[in-house]
């Protein structure tokens, strides 16, 4: 008996105790409940609601809550935004979340990827006659059909292009004539001048080397690189590392005159009134980028997935992309900020070295190998 | 009778205990991990282990694993030569302000890799005061910032034993006529090498998996094996290869953590030493001297020419608070939603969610792990167990990360996508912070006298009884440097949170990451801002946190 008494007193204190312990957890558990709960920073939930509809992007897209609530309030859906990493990044996870997509709909995947999505066969066709001229054109390029088929994959939203910048106060101070070429960079005359991005690592270090590839061959862009090398180029790991600690052009600390960055660059740079920059971008060096947007196969809302991309194409959203985004909107009836026709041109059709997203899609991993083990990056 | 009842209620209440961390730590970690792998290593439906020789084959391969173990090597054992003297200084000595000098040490540990790898070149780079050194781009760089954040970890772990040491033996050896350094290389040195052996198998674990320094100062020339899955997986969406060498990781950190926990194993002894803590002599001054050269430059030449960056004006001349006004009223070309400061507060409510889960779960792991059941097989089920909470400490975040993305898709029925839903970033952190949380909380309970127990039980006191009055206040008066640690680790903690798929919010070392991604010049700026504001957060939480504990002198020695 005394035993029996025993045991149930025990049985009891236990359970008081495991309650103890269990109770600060279902208080954590109650508050992670909550915390996804919260419409704003909540769960993007693929699959239910048809009023729902969510879209995933990248890292550097504009102010998701903002655009969240525009895009709601233009598409009639409630809209919700999450990231997922940089370009690359973000197409790897829609490529391995295939059939069970993180959103309906996503924006930020470039021509360095862009086939990707299209050979894994993540994206559901879009009416092509929700574009505009210069984006129909572009498409036609990318998916190497007709301008005029009735669907599309993806949706170009905005682009710009990767070009070489040079600190234009540090030529006049030297002395020296400023570059203008991929050739001009190898010349002794400005050795040691210039910091380069691992394409290995940096997206923008990537497309500066598709643009070597168009440039200089399949064959050749190696020997460029090994010329560059010999010629005292630098190369770091990141954009950032770059331009803002090795460039001249911004940073007290930076030595070299030369960088990789982009043509919109040169408009950070400007003195207060806006009438002079310091930087300037070599249109002959560039190569574009375009970002596109579409819908994900597997999507529990295609449709409102097609109108939050129609949404991205639309004027209101395409007037704010060069103040937010730093790059060009797609459609180009829509005015650009006064001070990037002075300092932030985009390089002319043909003057920029390119190459089809299939083509990089089919290239890009054995040239970064080739050029790593060539150059030893 | 008594005893047969008692027993199986026991084991059944324990076992239970143990198993809800268990449970956490396999379903958040383990299961998205193997995953991964397991998608890396099968063709379609089909086992395919072709990749293991393959990529065990090449040059590169063995390269980085060289790169690994070089640079994790040397970094142990400066931090070990560095974080000795340090140990003493903080442990061993008692003056004003020690305290807070603990406080601030451990700010490195928490400050984001990128702020680290800006800091760093700041300083070693073109244009850096210590440029002229030319180790800029070098193995030694990277073996400094390695150092940099665990020269703490070896003044906590060893400190912490240190505290503890029972001095008798020491005084003894001077009264013999033994000078300081004979009595430390023949009594201490010996007496502290449990907690060295232990301390540099830790180090050596969070140097083997760094991330975020050695890809920033490291570049391709120094990678890792982390840094090769990072750019297997995210460059080349190569998970055959990703997966191999996650397993060659995997080898790394399980044999480190081994040799950490058999180690460790004979360092946690009952307290029943008298150890004394004593003002600073004349005779301290050289170790004095070693402490403040390595705290000043170490540790606070990196951080001032970030302070000072931050506080540069427009092109980087004079002095401004521009980059922090920034961070109140974003630019309009500011790449962040909202401002730094909303950042801040995300962050700031997520850590709380964070050191909730990884408080109450540590806590749980820290009073089975302290158990010393006399069955050998229970002993050793106890240290795998032990192990296998600290595993997430090794395993590389982007495999994480996309483990997460294949796993976590309505898991169990649940109603919601938790692949992009904001509960998996405190989830994430809570499974960084739970391991420190652990090698805080338990050598308090290692430490006491199981004839401490064995009395109460005998004048009457119910097992849970012993639990609640010996166990559990202990417990509680170390528990503030734990809630301290798990907070300041969630606040700062990048790699797993920057791999999920977040909710349009960031908290604060997303933020920075997207400020120095951001082609504004003024974004950069706003970045090292934004970074010593984390930075004397971590610090504050720390400071309150190392106030906070009742006894100085046991605890947070992991």
């Amino acid at each position: 008996m005394r035993t029996l008494t025993h045991s149930t007193s025990h049985a009891r204190s236990l359970s008081r105790a495991l309650g103890l312990l269990a109770l600060p957890l279902a208080g954590a558990l109650a508050l992670i409940g909550c915390a996804g709960g919260d419409p704003e920073g909540g769960g993007a939930s693929t699959g239910g609601d048809a009023g729902k509809v969510s879209l995933v992007v990248h890292d550097s897209f504009v102010d998701g809550k903002e655009f969240a609530k525009a895009a709601s309030a233009a598409t009639g859906y409630d809209v919700e935004v999450v990231t997922a990493g940089d370009g690359g990044e973000l197409a790897n996870k829609l490529v391995l979340t295939k059939g069970a997509p993180i959103a309906d709909a996503f924006f930020g995947i470039d021509n360095t990827f862009a086939s990707r999505l299209m050979e894994n066969d993540v994206v559901e066709s879009l009416p092509a006659d929700i574009l505009p001229a210069r984006g129909a054109a572009i498409v036609a390029e990318l998916d190497g059909q007709k301008a005029e088929s009735a669907e599309v994959p993806l949706a170009p939203i905005d682009m710009g292009a990767t070009c070489v910048n040079i600190d234009t106060a540090w030529f006049e101070k030297a002395g020296l004539a400023e570059p203008a070429t991929f050739e001009d960079l190898a010349d002794p005359r400005y050795k040691d001048l210039a910091v380069l991005l691992d394409p290995t690592a940096s997206s923008t270090g990537a497309s500066f080397m598709i643009a070597t590839i168009a440039a200089f061959g399949e064959d050749g862009f190696v020997d460029y690189w090994k010329s560059l090398e010999g010629n005292g180029a630098r190369v770091v790991q990141g954009w950032t590392e770059a331009y803002n600690t090795e460039f001249s052009g911004v940073s007290e600390t930076g030595t070299r005159p030369i960088v990789v960055s982009y043509s919109t660059s040169p408009a950070f740079t400007v003195n207060e009134d806006e009438t002079a920059s310091n930087t300037r971008a070599l249109l002959d060096t560039c190569s574009q980028q375009v970002e596109y947007a579409g819908v994900l196969k597997g999507s529990a809302n295609p449709e409102g997935a097609r109108a939050v991309v129609e949404y991205l194409l639309s004027e209101e959203f395409q007037s704010g992309i060069a103040d937010n985004m730093y790059m060009y909107p797609i459609d180009e009836a829509v005015e650009l900020p006064s001070s990037w026709a002075k300092f932030a041109p985009l390089p002319a059709a043909g003057q920029s070295h390119d190459l089809t997203s299939k083509e990089i899609q089919a290239g890009l991993d054995g040239w970064l190998r080739t050029l790593g083990d060539a150059v030893g990056l | 009778m008594r005893a047969l009842i008692r027993r199986p209620l026991g084991a059944l209440g324990w076992t239970l205990a143990a198993a809800i961390p268990l449970c956490f730590v396999g379903l958040f970690f383990l299961w998205p991990v193997a995953a991964l792998v397991a998608t890396g290593l099968t063709d379609g439906a089909a086992l395919d282990l072709g990749g293991i020789p393959e990529v065990l084959g090449l040059d590169r391969s063995w390269r980085v694993l060289g790169n690994t173990l070089t640079q994790a090597s040397l970094a142990t054992a400066l931090a070990i030569l560095l974080g000795v003297p340090a140990a003493y200084v903080l442990y061993r000595l008692e003056f004003r302000g020690r305290g807070v000098l603990r406080a601030i040490l451990t700010v490195p540990f928490v400050l984001p890799a990128v702020v680290v790898g800006v800091a760093f070149t700041a300083l070693y780079g073109p244009g850096g005061a210590l440029h002229w050194l030319g180790l800029d781009r070098s193995l030694t760089v990277v073996v400094l910032a390695l150092a940099f954040f665990n020269v703490t970890v070896v003044a906590r772990t060893v400190g912490g034993y240190w505290a503890q040491l029972d001095t008798r033996q020491g005084q003894a050896a001077r009264t013999l006529g033994g000078g300081p350094v004979r009595v430390f290389m023949t009594v201490t040195l010996p007496a502290l090498g449990p907690a060295l052996a232990s301390a540099a198998a830790l180090v050596f674990l969070f140097c083997a998996t760094s991330f975020g320094v050695v890809l920033i100062l490291g570049g391709r020339e120094f990678a890792n094996i982390e840094t090769e899955i990072y750019r297997l997986t995210v460059q080349f969406l190569d998970l055959r290869s990703a997966a191999v060498l996650s397993l060659v990781q995997f080898a790394i950190v399980t044999l480190a953590l081994g040799v950490s926990a058999i180690l460790r194993g004979h360092s946690e002894r009952p307290n029943e030493a008298r150890s004394e803590v004593r003002p600073p002599r004349r005779s301290d001054a050289p170790v004095i001297a070693v402490f403040g050269a390595t705290v000043l430059l170490l540790h606070v030449l990196p951080i001032g020419a970030l302070v000072r960056r931050s506080l540069a004006g427009p092109g980087g001349v004079g002095f401004s608070l521009e980059n922090y006004r920034a961070l109140v009223d974003p630019p309009p070309s500011s790449p962040l939603h909202g401002s730094v400061f909303d950042s801040a507060a995300l962050s700031l409510g997520i850590a709380c969610i964070a050191t909730l889960i990884a408080v109450t779960l540590g806590m749980v792991v820290a009073l089975v792990v302290s158990r010393r059941p006399r069955s050998r097989a229970l002993s050793r089920g106890i240290a795998v167990y032990d192990a296998a909470i600290m595993l997430p400490l090794g395993i590389s975040a982007v495999t994480l990360g996309f483990g997460l993305l294949l796993t976590m898709h309505r898991p169990f029925g649940i109603g919601f996508d938790l692949r992009t839903s904001v509960v998996l970033i405190p989830i994430a952190q809570a499974l960084v912070a739970l391991p420190l949380v652990v090698r805080t909380l338990t050598p308090v309970l290692r430490a006491i006298d199981p004839r401490t127990r064995e009395a109460a039980t005998m004048l009457g006191a119910s097992p849970l009884r012993v639990l609640g009055t010996i166990d559990l206040a202990l417990l509680g008066r170390s528990a503030g440097l734990a809630l301290g640690f798990a907070f300041a680790v969630s606040l700062g903690e990048f790699g797993a949170t920057a791999f999920l798929v977040r909710p349009d919010a960031q908290t604060l070392p997303v933020a920075i990451a997207a400020l120095v991604a951001n082609p504004d010049p003024a974004s950069y700026g706003a970045a090292l801002a934004a970074s010593v504001v984390l930075g004397a957060l971590a610090a504050g939480i720390m400071v309150f946190a190392e106030r906070w504990r009742v006894d100085a002198g046991v605890g947070g020695s992991w």
